[in-house]
């Protein structure tokens, strides 16, 4: 008779708990597109202060991309040719991931295939602080001992060169391919290892028959983001390159990237004039190089092939 | 002269292997037939994978393992010092639970083993061209996929996938074939078409496959092995082991009362 009466059973939540569940998902979605507007906006405000050069009758799109000849103070004759940066970008650039890519990937492969899981983690931890050095260190680096090392081994006249800037580059990329070539050395499925082994294969077929044609879209994808990052430089090529506008006809003669350009001429521009808008241009330029690497990266990422 | 077959295919003389602490397998003699199937049974966690994979040594690609005993291949222990890991597993083939094809092509599957255990110059074109034809139609694949040969082989479907990887076993003349679970990840029609292959391979090859579904080791194998708890409990005929079982154990686990 005096058996409780069952609890009735209620599928209401408060009011404050389904407030708090919808502020949540506004913040994260203001997050989320954060990234996006701040991207946009970036570039439009770069674009807004290089667009108006195009009106002027000093600048040329054809002789900004073709010509070497920068002399943007120059009182009767201004010319705005980047070539010579373009190239001396290239020249840099190239050299870098001529030295870095293979000293990265065969990193990768030692630290993911070959070496113990105690020195691994040792190797790591040194492997991060490469990235942690600032990039002005790096130029100290290349301003003193690269540079006395250049001017030992090879009699150069100066050691601040191509081959200077360009074996700083390698350092500074060589853990961002190191650490993702890991990464996508690992994600290979062991059973493909394993299949390699049981039919025979040794240590270095697997290397080359397993595991590179598996892991081939990762590490492309590292080595573009190490190109990324090396083309994106500017404090320690500033400082190691020599800034000789020209284009190199050797690995020791001085260069001048567009970064660096950049860099050392913004501070003595009057904002809005002709020579401040074509630094912005010059960025623009940068900024659709970076993303072009970036995108190819992403589709390798992603596995598009053939 | 024909040449005489060893007595043995494969012969394990108290073998003991150790995963760390843990015994995985138990004092166990055992001796394989040649040109015959045998089937490894028990139930799960027993160590039929462990015992099958002391057949061509990728346990040690675990760290922590440790092998006492003997095993032999075709009379020749390989265990020994001497032995080459790589030959052995020319000999010896092995085909995975899961299918797994290498991300290449259909065609650089076949040839893997060719690639890595000959010398380049002997790999003209016509060589590997008449390797991956004769491998894909000895397992009745070569007229679904003559023309995707140069298609990613992982992106084939399973059974094709599980086909091709003992395909790519053939181009080396193995002479065990060893199987785990081969039909696990596979639907009715895919586990009778390996069946089938196996049927036809077995005149040439020494075949051990493990599985735990006793109806197709009842199908498949000539001789059958029970283990349980790492040790061998019985080995005879098929029909033999299921019918009269001489072991308490056996003829539980054969009425399904455990596993
Ligand atoms: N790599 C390993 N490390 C440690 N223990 C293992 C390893 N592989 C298997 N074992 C153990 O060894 C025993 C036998 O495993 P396994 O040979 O895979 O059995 P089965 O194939 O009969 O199911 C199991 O108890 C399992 O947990
Ligand atoms: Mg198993």
């Amino acid at each position: 008779m005096n058996a409780p009466l069952p609890r009735p059973i209620v599928f209401r939540r408060p009011w404050y708990s389904v407030a708090l569940e919808r502020a949540i998902e506004a913040l994260i979605m203001v997050c989320g597109i954060s990234a996006v507007i701040l991207v946009g906006g970036i570039f439009f405000f770069v674009f807004r202060e290089a667009f108006p050069i195009l009106a002027s009758p000093n600048f040329g799109l054809g002789e900004f991309l073709f010509s070497i000849e920068w002399y943007p103070t120059s009182v009767r004759d201004v010319r705005y040719g980047v070539l010579a940066m373009i190239v001396g970008t290239l020249a840099v650039t190239t050299l870098a991931m001529a030295i870095a890519v293979p000293f990265g990937i065969g990193g990768a492969i030692y630290l993911s295939e070959f070496c113990t899981p105690k020195l691994r983690e040792t190797l790591k931890v040194v492997i991060e602080l490469l990235a942690a050095i600032p990039s002005v260190v790096w130029g100290f680096i290349g301003l003193t001992v690269v540079n006395d090392l250049l001017i030992t081994l090879f009699d150069a006249a100066v050691g601040l060169n191509v081959l200077n800037a360009a074996l700083l580059l390698a350092l500074m990329s060589l853990p961002i391919i190191v650490s993702i070539g890991e990464d996508a050395l690992k994600a290979v499925p062991d059973s493909y290892r394993e299949a390699g082994v049981a039919l025979g294969a040794t240590r270095w077929q697997m290397v080359y028959r397993v595991l590179l044609p598996a892991a081939r879209n990762g590490l492309l994808a590292a080595v573009l983001l190490g190109v990324g990052r090396a083309v994106g430089e500017t404090m320690a090529v500033l400082m190691a390159t020599g800034h000789a506008v020209q284009i190199p006809t050797g690995l020791l003669e001085p260069v001048r990237t567009l970064t660096a350009n950049i860099a050392s001429e913004m501070g003595e521009v009057s904002q809005g004039s002709e020579h401040y808008r074509v630094l912005f241009t010059i960025g623009v330029l940068l900024f659709g190089i970076t993303f072009l690497v970036n995108l190819a990266a992403d589709l390798a990422v992603r596995g598009r092939r053939r | 002269m024909i040449a005489v077959p060893p007595p043995h295919g494969i012969e394990a003389r108290a073998l003991n292997l150790w995963y760390g602490d843990f015994q995985a397998l138990r004092d166990v003699s055992l001796r394989v037939r040649p040109q015959l199937i045998t089937a490894l049974i028990g139930p799960s966690g027993c160590g039929k994978t462990t015992l099958l994979r002391c057949f061509n040594r990728i346990n040690e690609r675990y760290g922590s393992v440790r092998t006492t005993g003997a095993v032999e291949v075709l009379g020749q222990d390989v265990y020994a010092p001497e032995v080459s890991l790589v030959e052995l597993r020319k000999a010896v083939g092995m085909v995975f639970q899961r299918p797994n094809p290498l991300p290449i092509s259909v065609y650089e599957n076949v040839v893997f083993g060719l690639r890595v255990h000959e010398e380049r110059g002997r790999l003209t074109r016509a060589v590997l061209d008449e390797a991956v034809e004769s491998a894909l139609h000895e397992v009745g694949l070569w007229s679904e996929l003559k023309d995707q040969l140069q298609t990613r082989a992982t992106s084939l479907q399973l059974d094709q996938q599980q086909k091709l990887c003992i395909a790519r076993l053939l181009p080396l003349k193995p002479s065990v074939i060893l199987m785990d679970e081969p039909c696990s990840a596979l639907d009715t029609a895919g586990t009778r078409a390996i069946e089938e292959l196996m049927f036809v391979l077995k005149q040439r090859f020494t075949i051990v496959i493990v599985t735990h579904n006793m109806s197709q080791a009842r199908r498949v194998s000539d001789e059958c092995v029970f283990m349980l708890l790492g040790e061998v409990v019985e080995h005879t005929r098929t029909e033999q082991l299921f019918l009269t079982p001489q072991d308490a154990r056996t003829a539980d686990y054969v009425e399904g009362r455990y596993g």
